[in-house]
């Protein structure tokens, strides 16, 4: 049963969406964050736990050194204050995938709090204020047996693995964003993207969405254009892509709307977002807000850095979004309108990359926003996700100038490219897409085009130059456009000039 | 504040997850209505003014280097499981969502 | 020789570095005396025969081949029911655990192992520690060795009647709230929490964590000493562990000397409610340490008596949630599983069929106490309390080197006495409690015994965090001069045991 929804327009002339983005970011540590387990992804369940992690009475946790340094550079990334002391708490509640019942978190003391970053949409810098980033656990994972989606309705049973239980997390949570309503969901989409180019700039995180180690929840509710009092809000997960990110704020705003515009009141609860059917649907089981009765985690010690470590750690972060944003603009030399595409398309570090392999910006900007922003479309994929990477970018824009291919023939190797067919190579041997760019082959075939055209000679001969072009059209069909083609006019040119 | 009624008390069970007999219910609620009334007392010394201590220990910043430790083998692990297959712990149908 | 389970540790040692006894028969002697008496004192929830004898043998071996052992290697040791053993049943008194072996050794047992210790078994305690007389075990309550119808004490009240009943010459408990002093003080044995953070609690059951302290339990003081310099110390695997030196108790204990020493008499521990008895062996105990050379003036600690409230509210808090891992998902018992109820159905079932009654009511009253609306009114201002009481010996501190109080009200109560009543049970922990919410260091010493009842009188000795060793000087330097007036340890003058059989 889908609910009703109002379309996008229509509910933007009436509400103003007020949304609030929550982001959990699994750090790359080697160990766990309260345990010396190992944390590398994929392993055999339940062969990395222990004591600690499993929650086994009598355990107790220690934290590692190496997610309190991450914690602080994120924060610092995000123009946060760091906290001079601050403690752990637990948040108590039961689930089979929490060992302890309680998840070791913080509460009221984060590590880091009220800072801002910026992100830019169509060319309009954001800012967007942040609450807090703080520290906390992982759960398991639970296999869910007997129904029919392997979800947790209709299942018989659950089989748990706590490998990843106790995997350190740091939790990124905004102010209420509030931004005009037709660039909300666009907005959310450049934060998530814009924090996950920070975190892979910060070396803190392999930050992929579509194994978990960058995951977002979407807070958002309406309140009638104008007012200053704000809706109810429902919290929306499984939201695991940029993309989902910016269907799922413009579905609920949509859901939302249709909800009040008929007279009904939101729900607050926890929606889950459907990638496949594009909706969300209420969580189950939740009757009442939890009472999760934190209290100061008694096992830990408090935290107090000082401030002499944490601007040890300001001098490793990576340049800031902007600075880096204008630097790279003006070493490429690209307008404020290449740029802005370059930026929607998410193609920046994409460029930057290819760029570090030799490519020439614009050649990097023609294929990335080109040929491979049009495949990305196509998929309803992301460019980081389409399997080509800026070594692959590199390596065919080197043939190209090179002479061993035509643009032509390079699309239809970054064709190849998309579709998995292996290397650059492999696929210019595969589809036969050589440039043909052996003199003698093609001195032959001018010739042929020469003697199978006379009156066309005869109009270059008297002086009409432009005609040069019927001879390298007829040389070019001969090839199948696998020639190339500077060089066949060069040997026309020549052949007539004697 | 110090009347804790039979309805509280199945509350308080329902958040602990313990499953009380009526008469446990009936039973409880005077007791620990007795005995919240009894350590209510610290108010009449808490002043607002006296900071809180959660830890006795004037210690901080306690932590380890990121390092591996030795893990439990999956036997060791699933050994004192009430039920286990595929090598996972093995429980009954959850019925809420994960928080 | 004489009998080996009337020694010390130290003379049990004694008797192995000099080659007349080895681990295995004093090992076998003392399994002996458990088989002979446990049936009437209820000490042992498990007595790991097997184990124990493969220790006693191994050390035996290594002494043979001419190894270098320490002072206690050989000594066997009943271990409360709080620590984890690996593949030892490991239960905490409780129904909820019954089976479980642990797949891990606590800190503290994988240094007594490493000490040479030889584990006899697992004692009894009230459930999950949470108790002053072991009646709420879930597998039935321990007897006093000195009237068997008599509490042991509690929570380690097992430790503290093995001990008493000649069972073991060393015992390990754990103290959140006296649960190590108290029964020390009603079986006439010794009873040491060493500064909390002192001794590591990686594999403790954790009640109330900011709390909990394992410790050293003898029927001396220089045995409880030895025991204590095994334990103590920095553990990396618990970030409240202390990483300083153990404070230097051995020595302490072996001098006993508390000339110069500055002893202050807590003004608000003794008086109503105190049984005349008690107060009466306290008050000699403080003349005599006076004529030993110490300066005895009487302190004041105000907030004392509001600790014994604060505590019954931070330890419920912290342990309703410590318990929360007890949801029969992982270990330990499952119950209602059908197929058909719900995990969290099977939670509630479980959790329901496993706790006992004590534990329900601190959990409740902890969830009650961290709920939001009441976080700031019980559990924060409890916690306002616990700095009160940490100026108050503070400040005590300025001007005594030491403070000292009855460790109980009364001596050991009957059994089936106070069990239906909660708080006159609490009140027991009256005198113990402050230095646990304060985290110093506090003992327990026998002192006599009470005129009206002819049983055991605990001496209640508190000293400032990590001077765990003035415990240890008062203790000896008690210990001594009482030895003259009774011809020995008090324990030499507790009635015998029926032993059962043969």
């Amino acid at each position: 049963m889908t609910a009703a929804v109002v379309d996008i327009d229509t509910a933007l002339e009436q509400y103003d969406p007020v949304m609030g983005l929550e982001v959990h970011v699994e750090l790359n540590t080697n160990s766990k964050m309260f345990c010396g387990c190992p944390t590398t992804f994929g392993a055999e369940p339940n062969t990395q736990v222990c004591p600690t992690c499993l929650g086994l009475p009598g355990s107790l946790p220690v934290l590692n050194a190496a997610a309190l340094e991450s914690a602080i550079r994120i924060g610092l990334a995000l123009n946060c204050e760091i906290a001079e002391w601050c403690r752990f708490a637990r948040k108590n509640y039961f689930y089979p995938d929490m060992p302890k019942n309680y998840q070791i978190s913080q509460y009221d003391e984060p590590i880091a709090y009220n800072g801002w970053t910026e992100v830019v949409v169509d060319g309009e810098t954001y800012r967007i204020d942040i609450e807090r980033a703080h520290m906390e656990e992982d759960t398991g994972k639970s296999l869910h047996v007997g129904g029919a989606t392997g979800r947790i309705h209709g299942a018989s049973h659950s089989l748990v693995d706590y490998n990843r239980a106790g995997i350190p997390l740091i939790e990124i949570v905004t102010k209420p964003i509030v931004v005009p309503g037709d660039k909300a969901a666009a907005v959310a989409k450049a934060y998530v993207g814009m924090l996950r180019d920070l975190l892979r700039a910060l070396g803190v995180s392999d930050v992929r969405m579509e194994q978990g180690s960058l995951r977002c929840d979407a807070n958002l509710s309406l309140k009638p254009r104008g007012a200053s009092e704000l809706g109810t809000r429902t919290e929306t997960k499984n939201v695991n892509s940029l993309r989902s990110v910016e269907r799922a704020v413009t579905y609920e705003i949509t859901r939302q709307a249709a909800v009040l515009s008929s007279g009904g009141r939101v729900t607050q609860e926890t929606r889950h977002w459907h990638e496949d059917t594009g909706i969300t649907t209420p969580g189950r089981g939740k009757e009442q807000a939890e009472d999760y009765r934190y209290f100061p985690e008694p096992d830990l010690l408090p935290l107090a850095p000082s401030r002499e470590w944490v601007e040890e750690l300001r001098a490793t972060l990576p340049e800031p979004p902007a600075t880096r944003r204008t630097r790279l603009q003006a070493g490429w030399g690209f307008t404020d309108l290449e740029m802005r595409d370059v930026v929607n398309a998410g193609a920046q570090e994409l460029i930057e990359q290819t760029v570090a392999l030799g490519t020439s910006p614009a050649a990097a900007k023609k294929w990335w926003l080109g040929e491979l922003a049009r495949a990305a479309n196509d998929a309803g994929a992301e460019l980081d996700d389409l399997g080509v990477g800026p070594e692959q970018v590199a390596a065919v824009q080197k043939l190209v100038d090179d002479g061993a291919l035509n643009d032509k023939l390079a699309r239809q190797v970054f064709d190849g490219l998309v579709n998995g067919e292996g290397t650059p190579e492999q696929i210019i041997s595969a589809r036969g897409l050589a440039l043909v760019s052996d003199d003698t082959a093609l001195s032959e075939a001018v010739d042929r085009a020469i003697a199978a055209n006379p009156d066309v000679v005869e109009k270059i001969r008297a002086g009409k130059g432009a005609a040069v072009g019927a001879l390298i059209g007829a040389v070019m069909k001969e090839f199948r456009g696998q020639a190339d083609a500077a060089r066949v006019r060069e040997l026309v040119e020549d052949k007539l000039s004697s | 504040m110090s009347s804790i009624t039979r309805d509280e008390v199945a509350h308080l069970a329902r958040l602990a997850r313990i499953e009380l007999t009526d008469a446990e219910l009936d039973h409880l609620a005077p007791q620990l209505d007795l005995i919240i009334g009894w350590v209510a007392q610290v108010s009449d010394v808490a002043a607002a003014d006296i900071p809180p201590t959660s830890h006795s220990l004037p210690l901080t910043n306690v932590m380890r280097p990121d390092e591996n430790r030795d893990c439990l083998t999956p036997e060791a692990a699933l050994a004192g499981a009430p039920a286990a297959e595929e090598q996972r712990f093995r429980v009954p149908r959850i019925l809420t969502e994960e928080a | 020789m004489g009998d080996l389970t009337r020694k010390t540790a130290v003379e049990l040692a004694e008797l192995m570095s000099s080659g007349q006894a080895g681990s295995a028969e004093i090992t076998q002697a003392h399994l002996d005396r458990i088989a002979a008496t446990d049936e009437a004192v209820h000490a042992f929830l498990y007595v790991d025969t097997d184990g124990a004898l493969a220790q006693a043998k191994a050390i035996d071996e290594r002494r043979a081949a001419g190894e270098q052992l320490g002072p206690l290697a050989g000594v066997p040791l009943a271990l409360k029911d709080v620590l984890t053993q690996k593949d030892v049943p490991t239960t905490a008194g409780s129904k909820i655990l019954e089976g479980w072996k642990p797949p891990y050794d606590a800190t503290l047992v994988a240094r007594l192992k490493a000490a040479g210790i030889v584990i006899l078994g697992k004692t009894n305690m009230d459930e999950f520690a949470m108790g002053s007389s072991t009646e709420n075990s879930a597998y039935g309550p321990t007897r006093n060795p000195w009237d068997l119808t008599k509490i042991p004490g509690g929570s380690g009240g097992g430790s503290s009647a093995s001990l008493a009943a000649w069972q073991a010459p060393l015992a390990i408990g754990t103290d959140t709230g006296g649960s190590i002093r108290q029964p020390g003080a009603v079986t006439g044995t010794v009873g040491v929490k060493p500064t909390y953070g002192g001794t590591s609690r990686y594999g403790l059951i954790a009640l109330a964590s900011s709390l909990d302290t394992p410790g050293p339990c003898a029927r001396t003081v220089l045995d409880a000493a030895l025991l204590h310099e095994v334990i103590a110390g920095h553990d990396p695997l618990d970030s409240t562990s202390i990483d300083q030196p153990v404070p230097p108790v051995v020595e302490a204990a072996r001098r006993g000397s508390v000339e110069g020493l500055r002893i202050g008499v807590v003004k608000e521990l003794g008086g109503e409610g105190y049984q005349s008895g008690v107060e009466a062996r306290f008050r000699e105990a403080v003349e005599l340490l006076t004529k030993l050379g110490a300066e005895v003036t009487e302190v004041s600690c105000p907030h004392f008596q509001y600790g014994l409230p604060a505590y019954y509210l931070i330890l419920p808090s912290e342990a309703s949630s410590n318990l929360a891992k007890f949801d029969a998902m992982r270990f330990g018992l499952r119950v209602g599983d059908d197929g058909e109820l719900s995990a969290e159905e099977v939670m509630a079932k479980t959790r329901e069929a496993g706790f006992g009654a004590e534990v329900k009511r601190r959990i409740m009253l902890g969830t009650y106490a961290l709920s939001s609306g009441y976080y700031d009114a019980y559990y924060g201002q409890a916690q306002k309390v616990r700095t009160l009481i940490q100026r108050d010996f503070e400040k005590a501190y300025e001007q005594v080197d030491v403070l000292v109080s009855p460790s109980t009200p009364t001596t050991a109560f009957g059994i089936g006495e106070r069990i239906d009543d909660p708080l006159a049970m609490y009140k027991n922990d009256l005198c113990t409690i402050p230095s646990n919410l304060a985290g110093n260091a506090a003992a327990s010493f026998p002192c006599g015994l009470a005129d009206e009842d002819g049983l055991p009188v605990g001496f209640h000795v508190m000293a400032p965090v990590m001077k765990d060793e003035r415990l240890y000087a008062v203790g000896a330097a008690l210990e001594a001069a009482l030895a003259e007036q009774w011809g020995g340890v008090l324990m030499t003058k507790a009635p015998e045991l029926e032993v059962a059989g043969r």
